[in-house]
């Protein structure tokens, strides 16, 4: 197992060389109180993350760990090469099975794996989307399990959430220990919000003159990503507005204002595919805009992320993105897939289901960190429950072996423990190219042993710090 | 700005407003509670906000703790003083890009307090303390917006809302005193009368700015004048409706002009507030000038809607 700060016995390592002595330093109810001071700066800001299934308070916090995780300059410099080079070509990859297929037609991957997939919408064949851009912004999950060993656990190209976490995180820490940051020569994240506009605004539709509208559409104050909503639209500048809000008038789109109707060049979406149109997709959506899809087609108004960006990040088509990177590129992946069995491969199957007590099982379609199996921690029972759901629907699974992912120094009860981490850079997408804020958002398992670092499960977050090389 | 946006801040304005209200109202009815018969004041509350029927669905009959319960606490009445921090709250967190910090810094900080208080915090032994805080809290909101929103539609908009309940609030309180019967021994103008006149001061707070005014014993046409005709009085009819007359013209000048009927009628309002005399409104009768009022506030606030939030 990677500790990210003491790998081996002794002296950290050099990148960790400051948060030791910080900890050394620091008296653990020094610690205590700053971790509630931070709670409550939190609360106050309303930062909250709804988490359903469970009772208690709707509006929960996602708890937030002091001690940050440090990349050191090399480290990030090679990730962030990995990333451009990963994002251009699942880029190459929507462009390509949304228009001829060649990456089908040259048997790189299956069609029906495409075709089929309910993530793949027919409505997008032959769209030209403005600036030729499908995943504006992409959240790609990184874990690590030694020093030079980076993993691309997951991509997601729809709608990824968490940035504002990263941003918060980062303030939070500035106020909280103001000297020790001031001294440590962390790379600034500060200028996503201004990123990201100018991101949404290089894909503005050819239709728009002068300087382009862009919206935040949320599904509303409910929705568990409700604060990062408005805390984007209001970083960019721009307005936050629900379904109601927008009107397809005449084949384009405008938003309801006191003065009558405004037009809208730009919609970065915070809702899903499905609930985008009623009128092309689920018909009892209320959260959408009714002809919004026609609106796109006529090419008078951007989506991002694009409809039907989702077929780029399924579960099963990973498999596939270090063949795309090959196939579109000419190049080969500079950040590793992890080994993945397609329960769906007969071959593969039987390894999985003769192995299930050392894999991780994942449903394909599945996110959250739900309808997984995490074989070393599952009973017997719980094993054979889910080899029969494999069984039952073999392409719905794939399988990995359970990775030692690395651990960081985290403030628990007992003190200072390693805790498991994972890390979500965050890549901007525009007409101009691809821009990367330095680090991410942190994840950590926060429970003893655990892999689980999703939010929806318990996890918390940490800073994340780059160093200035 | 959104339609929507201005409908949100609009009633987030007007919750506060209304939070605010419903403590003077409870002061009132609770300094003049053991002056009259049985529980008289706080009927007179429960019609004064509108809660009289809801409240009897629940209660057979009338009193101090439960119309105290009633109408600070209950989440099932849409107007009592949580319920209305509640629906701020949540006007405030759907248009949160709209506000200043300061401001949703005043509502969400105020909400959370308010989440910890239990019934315990609503009985006639402890209301005077939470009341205090509501007032604070209403200040506090107040000053947040005042000192900290850029002078734009979306200010005006909030302006409009505290206004418009405002203005519904007065005409209610002042009406208050049409519903109380004073006990059969004792005539108009004697010590109770004359008590409970003081308390509807004292719900607007306004003994002070009375004795400003008319350096003079309390008399009710006095009173009437203060709420309704004086435009240094910041709660009376006229100042309320100057503010809304106002917050309408500068919304029609950043619209280039445009107005519809919720213009004429806060113009024509305003116009009859600023040109009337008490005597006319006492020969109209008091209580159905009141009335009047608070029937056309309701469809002032509907036309702002119809014209600028659809």
């Amino acid at each position: 197992m990677f500790d990210e700060m003491y790998a081996s016995e002794g002296a950290a390592r050099a990148p960790y060389a400051a948060i030791a002595r910080w900890l050394d330093a620091m008296a653990p109810e020094t610690l205590r109180a700053k971790k509630e001071e931070a709670e409550r700066l939190f609360r106050r800001i309303g930062i909250t993350f709804a988490v359903y299934t469970e009772g208690g308070d709707p509006e929960r916090l996602i708890p937030y760990d002091l001690v940050p995780r440090v990349l050191a300059a090399d480290e990030w410099r090679f990730i962030e090469r990995g990333l451009k080079q990963r994002v251009r070509a699942l880029q190459a990859f929507l462009a390509d099975v949304y228009s001829k297929r060649e990456i089908i037609a040259a048997g790189v991957v299956p069609e029906a794996l495409v075709m089929t997939n309910p993530a793949f919408e027919t409505v997008m064949q032959d769209l030209i989307v403005p600036g030729g851009v499908y995943t504006h912004i992409a959240g790609i999950d990184l874990v690590r399990t030694g020093p030079d060993d980076f993993y691309v656990l997951e991509d997601n190209c729809r709608t990824p959430s968490g940035v504002s976490y990263m941003l918060e995180n980062r303030a939070v820490m500035m106020r909280l220990f103001p000297e020790f940051f001031a001294r440590a020569g962390v790379e600034p994240i500060a200028r996503y919000p201004e990123m990201l506009l100018r991101t949404l605004q290089s894909v503005a539709p050819p239709t728009c003159n002068g300087e382009p509208t862009v919206v935040v559409l949320t599904p509303g104050q409910f929705n568990s990503a409700y604060y990062e909503h408005s805390f984007l639209a209001d970083e960019m500048g721009v307005e936050l507005v629900e379904g109601a809000d927008l009107v397809v008038d005449d084949g384009a789109v405008f938003k309801r204002t006191t003065q009558g109707l405004e037009r809208v060049d730009v919609i970065y979406r915070r809702i899903d595919d499905s609930f985008l149109d009623p009128k092309v997709f689920r018909e009892d959506s209320t959260l959408g805009v009714p002809g919004l899809m026609s609106a796109y087609r006529n090419g008078t108004v951007a989506i991002a992320n694009a409809v039907g960006a989702g077929i780029a990040d399924d579960k099963a088509v990973y498999v596939y993105v270090p063949e795309m990177i090959r196939f579109y590129l000419g190049e080969e992946a500079i950040l590793k897939n992890v080994p993945t069995w397609q329960c769906g491969k007969d071959d593969e199957r039987s390894y999985v289901l003769d192995h299930l007590a050392e894999l991780v099982v994942k449903e394909c379609r599945g996110s959250g960190g739900y309808g997984m199996l995490i074989g070393p921690q599952a009973t017997k029972a719980e094993r054979t429950a889910f080899a029969k759901k494999i069984r039952a629907d073999p392409d719905a699974y794939i399988a990995q072996p359970t990775l030692a992912l690395s651990t960081c120094p985290t403030f628990v009860e007992s003190g200072v423990a390693p805790r498991h981490v994972d890390l979500r850079p965050f890549v901007l997408c525009g007409a101009n190219g691809i821009e990367i804020v330095p680090g991410g958002l942190t994840r950590v398992a926060l429970r003893e042993g655990s892999l689980v670092v999703n939010s929806s499960q318990g996890g918390g977050t940490k800073d994340t710090w780059v160093l200035r090389g | 700005m959104l339609s929507r946006a201005a409908d949100s801040l609009f009633w987030l304005a007007r919750y506060m407003e209304r939070m605010d209200n419903v403590a003077r109202l409870l002061e009132a009815a609770q300094s003049m509670a053991g002056m009259t018969e049985g529980a008289a004041e706080w009927s007179s509350a429960l019609v004064a906000s509108g809660a009289e029927e809801a409240y009897l669905e629940k209660h057979d009959e009338v009193t101090a703790e439960n119309a105290l319960l009633h109408l600070a606490f209950d989440p099932d009445n849409a107007s009592s003083i949580m319920s209305c921090l509640d629906r701020a709250r949540t006007n405030a967190r759907a248009m949160r890009t709209a506000l200043t910090s300061d401001m949703w810094d005043a509502v969400n900080g105020s909400w959370l307090e308010g989440r910890r208080l239990t019934a315990s915090a609503f009985t006639p032994e402890r209301i005077g303390e939470t009341i205090d805080w509501v007032k604070t809290v209403g200040t506090r909101f107040y000053g947040a917006y005042a000192g900290t929103m850029l002078r734009n539609e979306i200010y005006w908009f909030a302006r409009l809302g505290t206004f418009i309940e405002r203005a519904d609030n007065t005409a209610r309180i002042l009406d208050v005193k049409y519903h109380l019967l004073l006990p059969r021994d004792e005539g108009v103008g004697g010590a109770v009368d004359y008590y409970q006149w003081t308390s509807i001061l004292r719900a607007v707070s306004a003994v002070r700015a009375y004795q400003w005014v008319f350096r003079t014993e309390v008399k009710p046409w006095n009173i009437a004048d203060l709420l309704i005709l004086r435009p240094e009085m910041p709660r009376s009819l006229r100042a309320c409706y100057d503010e809304i007359d106002f917050a309408l013209a500068q919304i029609a000048y950043s619209h280039q002009g445009r107005r519809g009927e919720c213009h004429r009628l806060a113009g024509a309002r305003a116009a009859q507030l600023r040109f009337a005399r008490v005597e006319d409104v006492f020969s109209r009768g008091l209580h159905e000038y009141l009335t009047d009022v608070i029937d056309r506030t309701t469809q002032l606030g509907a036309e702002v809607s119809a014209f600028y939030m659809k």
